[in-house]
């Protein structure tokens, strides 16, 4: 990049943050990426060399619900992200500028930073009504996001609209509203799905770009794989009471309160792919089943047409064997023989990956 | 040369036509034209809605338990403020009560939405319109600690501290890399705060982004994550566990600990930082009471924190209900959600066609058929416009009506509702404030006024947080831990068909869903949403809406910088993806276009 753009390093350096603490930091992003402490070393190098980098953040169909994740950052800080680590041009959430002056950084960024930018979307277009169901600058938000989309070095799909679609695509869709990568087809793009996705999890992917100069290793469906990889099942601290049979049999019963496992209430842990856990939510305060709902699958495709997020997973057939961690847990309720029993049967559904094609459509 | 509107504004669009379009700084995507007489004074002003998803039609068939969840996905911002309206219609039309620690948990995970929404909006979508952030580089460290201690006892207030945070700042300018800050409207004559006070502002805004991401704690204890927690039909879906057997994963004394903490904190901030903010940006802007609009003339609030689970009259309810019109305070009237003649949408110069557009209709029997058509003298294409013909259709958003009046709503209606009520609560702060400033009640009524309610109301909020959580913890302690009723979770307990309407005050304003539920699932459902009532456009009467209003007769020092008007259309804090979201009953494909 352009040799008057400053490093990272020395921006930091030059706002008074310590060579001690630049490693303290460098140390604690590899901690949260799960990297080992070799990673650190090989973070700070490249902090040391590289600028800040131009992120252009664009709004199509959404609910900013991600920039609002993504300013819930425990660490970084969004602050810091902000004014360290990357040079956020454009965004209409928070920018000072308006109309005309706004329109022209993205053509500024498109001249200067050609292939050296990240294009951040959140939300989709839509495209009926020749796309004018999102207009931006009088015209179709898809002509923008693919005018920028032409020159970015690399594309960051937030969240379920960009990934999936999301709720405005869920049946019957009536804007037609399409994820990024059916209207964007020659770029790699990296989905971080969620409605929203983590805070930590966005920071960590905006921090892995900038850090490592490349992107993260993504999973079949283009999710960083460091993130993305496991179910929130096989990392939930319920997951003993699933294993013991012992279930949250109806909202505020005494299984409820003693935190029992929420399956028979409609969790969709078992097929959700997520770090919700793992990281948690909010500076690690609680995730959605600690505080005592099931998950709604929130960062699957399509999991607003999946049926009820009431209905229990019994649906999916690889998962049938749940069928008998019901009748285990009935029989569980008073005899410690059977919850072992149940134990030895459900551990076996590790075994079993399950495949979104399987799910039984019945919304 | 003009046109005189029923509810009292002079049109003229002679003048020279201004369009902002992205306006920025705000939840979705709208757009503003003006036209601007000799002396660059607004004399006709057009706001337009520039995106529609289509929620309600979506919603249409599925499970009514579901609901909550698809609607709150309207809005990420007001997240949850959806969510809890769903759940009361839903509840409304199958009757379902909800146990009183319900009602205590759902008011304070509202309440903290209205204090994160407030403080949000002002530091960061709001302050930049009043705060020159270049202005702040000139300032002298030790007069703005002086400055600081002045107008506050808030500890971070140092000439070190000023000096360190300048210098960070300096730095980052310096760079090149603006980030944000880029192409802003720096050093232009419509800021008017001395260097010192931009100076303070700026350190206030980067401490209440790092503050927001605590507040929003609260919804995470309770819902499992912010944005967009989790809610449920019939209660809370966070059991109360504080020291039997696995209390550890349940509402426990820990997490009313955390909850406490954190109500602390923002009472503190809003008290010590955003209110006393507000009044010291004010006193440099006492010259400037544009943007009034609607607000002295016809405001709406439908009234929310019931003190009482279950009952949403307006005697329960801490935020107060009624309608005023034509400038009248001396009088609220009532209203009623489900009366056909009091609220109704129109869609004339909306894009959406009705069978007669002359009429509007009552939520309950809405119908939405999308219209994408421009009015004759539009100028561009119908992908590349470069002006809105106001005459024709030119908004994604309808025109909903109180009685056929325009009406503003948010924080600012809400307090001039409780005032025109002499609620104390209410009248009080509101007097001090302006008393402290030195501005008479009609001060009020402005972009000033509706920045200073949106401060009092944090203030107010952050204070009833704390009466909620006192409630909750006494109400614990006398032996309840009941969050959920499940009587009539099954869907076989239902009746074959039920209507109802849940109300909420939004952080922006007056927000209703109307729901029909038929064989247990969702027949019909719609919502006019707050940004409907103050971004609309015309009306068949030719009402001007309440942006449209606040817009008129405000000088701009050039119009080629659209300060002046981001600074009072952001006084009403636009959500647009709320505003946007209207159904069609029968649920028919809508028209598909082949891509380009």
């Amino acid at each position: 990049m352009g040799t008057a753009t400053e490093t990272f390093y020395s921006v930091i350096r030059r706002q008074g943050i310590t060579r001690r603490s630049f490693h303290k930091f460098c140390s604690l992003t590899a901690t949260s990426l799960g990297l080992g402490p070799l990673a650190a070393s090989r973070i700070a190098n490249a902090l040391e060399t590289k600028p800040r980098v131009p992120v252009i953040w664009m709004h199509g169909l959404e609910c900013t619900c991600c920039s609002e994740s993504f300013i819930r950052s425990a660490h970084p800080l969004v602050k810091d992200a902000v004014l360290s680590m990357i040079s956020l041009d454009y965004d209409d959430t928070i920018m000072a500028a308006a109309g005309h002056q706004a329109e022209a950084i993205l053509d500024e960024t498109r001249a200067k930073h050609k292939g050296q930018y990240i294009l951040a979307v959140e939300g989709n277009p839509p495209l009926n009504e020749g796309g004018m169901f999102c207009i931006d600058g009088g015209k179709p938000f898809v002509e923008k996001l693919k005018l920028m989309a032409e020159d970015a070095m690399a594309i960051i799909a937030w969240g379920a609209c960009a990934s999936w679609g999301c709720v405005q695509a869920a049946k019957p869709n009536p804007t037609q509203a399409t994820p990024i990568d059916k209207v964007i087809t020659n770029k790699p793009i990296i989905k971080v799905p969620g409605c929203p996705p983590i805070a930590e999890v966005m920071t960590g992917v905006v921090t892995f770009i900038t850090t490592f100069g490349k992107l993260p290793e993504l999973d079949r469906q283009g999710r960083p794989k460091m993130f993305y990889s496991q179910r929130i099942h096989d990392k939930c601290y319920r997951r003993p009471h699933f294993d013991a049979g012992q279930f949250v049999e109806e909202w505020d019963d005494e299984a409820a309160r003693k935190g029992y496992c929420l399956y028979k209430m409609g969790c969709k842990g078992p097929t959700t792919y997520n770090a919700c856990s793992t990281v948690r939510w909010n500076g690690g305060v609680s995730f959605p089943i600690q505080s005592g709902h099931g998950c709604i699958g929130c960062s699957e495709d399509g999991f607003w047409d999946k049926g009820s997020f009431y209905d229990r997973l019994t649906t999916i057939k690889q998962f049938g064997i749940e069928k008998n961690a019901d009748q285990i847990g009935m029989a569980a309720a008073g005899a410690v023989g059977a919850a072992v029993a149940a134990h030895a049967a459900v551990t076996a559904v590790k075994r079993l990956a399950s495949k979104r094609e399987d799910v039984d459509h019945n919304s | 040369m003009g046109i005189q509107t029923p509810n009292g504004f002079n049109l003229d669009n002679s003048g020279k036509r201004i369009v902002v379009d992205p306006v920025t700084r705000i939840e979705g995507h709208m757009r503003v034209e003006v036209n601007v007489d000799a002396d660059n004074v607004i004399r006709n002003a057009v706001s337009t809605g520039t995106m529609w998803r289509g929620i309600e039609v979506i919603l249409k068939n599925r499970d009514p338990r579901d609901a909550w969840a698809f609607t709150e996905r309207i809005c990420g911002v007001c997240t949850g403020t959806h969510a809890l309206t769903s759940v009361r219609a839903v509840e409304n039309a199958l009757g379902i009560t909800i146990p009183e620690n319900a009602n205590s948990i759902r008011n304070l995970m509202q309440l903290a939405l209205q204090v994160h929404d407030h403080i949000v909006h002002f530091y960061h979508l709001h302050a930049l319109d009043w705060v020159d952030v270049v202005s702040a580089l000139s300032a002298d460290p030790r007069a703005t600690s002086t400055l600081a201690q002045s107008i506050s006892n808030w500890p971070l207030s140092s000439p070190g501290y000023f000096k360190d945070l300048q210098t960070r700042l300096k730095k980052f300018v310096e760079s090149g890399q603006l980030g944000p800050f880029k192409n802003g409207y720096w050093g232009s004559k419509a800021y008017k705060l001395p260097p010192e006070a931009n100076l303070i502002a700026v350190a206030h805004y980067l401490e209440a982004l790092d503050f927001q991401k605590d507040i929003v704690k609260i919804h995470t204890i309770f819902g499992g994550k912010n944005p967009h927690p989790n809610w449920l039909v019939g209660g809370v879906p966070c059991p109360i566990n504080v020291d039997g057997t696995g209390a550890v994963g349940a509402i426990n004394m820990e997490r009313l600990n955390l909850i406490s903490s954190i109500i602390d904190r923002l009472i503190e901030f809003n008290e010590m930082v955003y209110l006393p903010d507000v009044a010291a940006i004010g006193s440099f802007y006492k010259d400037w009471l544009y943007g009034g609009g609607l607000s002295g003339k016809s405001v709406l609030s439908y009234g929310d924190v019931p003190e009482h689970a279950n009952d949403y009259s307006a005697k329960s309810l801490k935020l107060p209900r009624g309608a005023i019109i034509n400038g009248n305070l001396s009088e609220v009237f009532p209203v009623d959600h489900a009366n056909p003649d009091e609220i109704q949408e129109f869609v004339v110069h909306s894009w959406y066609k009705y069978p007669d557009e002359t009429k509007g209709l009552h939520p309950w029997d809405g119908v939405t058929e999308p219209n994408y058509v421009l009015g004759a003298n539009a100028k561009g294409t119908k992908t590349a416009i470069e002006q809105l013909d106001e005459a024709g259709k030119y908004s994604w958003i309808k025109a909903p009506r109180w009685r056929g009046h325009a009406m503003e709503v948010g924080p600012l209606a809400r307090w001039i509702v409780g005032y025109a009520q002499n609620k104390a609560e209410f009248k009080d702060p509101v007097d001090k404030f302006l008393k402290d400033l030195n501005l008479p009640t009609s001060a009020l009524f402005s972009t000033l006024g509706r920045t200073a309610a949106r401060a009092l109301e944090s203030v107010w909020a952050g204070r009833q947080m704390r009466y909620f959580q006192d409630k909750l913890v006494a109400n614990i302690k006398a032996g309840d831990s009941s969050t959920a009723n499940v009587d009539k979770w099954k869907p076989g307990s239902w009746p074959k068909e039920a209507k109802g309407v849940g109300f909420t005050e939004a952080p922006r304003g007056a927000l209703a869903h109307w729901i029909k539920i038929k064989d247990t699932k969702i027949d019909n459902y719609q919502c006019v949403v707050p940004t409907t009532w103050n971004g609309s456009p015309r009306d068949p009467k030719g009402n001007i809406g309440a942006f449209e209003a606040s817009l008129m007769n405000t000088p701009m020092v050039n119009p080629e910088q659209p300060l002046e008007i981001l600074r009072t259309i952001h006084s009403f804090d636009p959500c647009l993806a709320c505003s946007t979201h209207v159904m069609s009953p029968d649920g028919q494909e809508l028209a598909k276009v082949k891509v380009r």
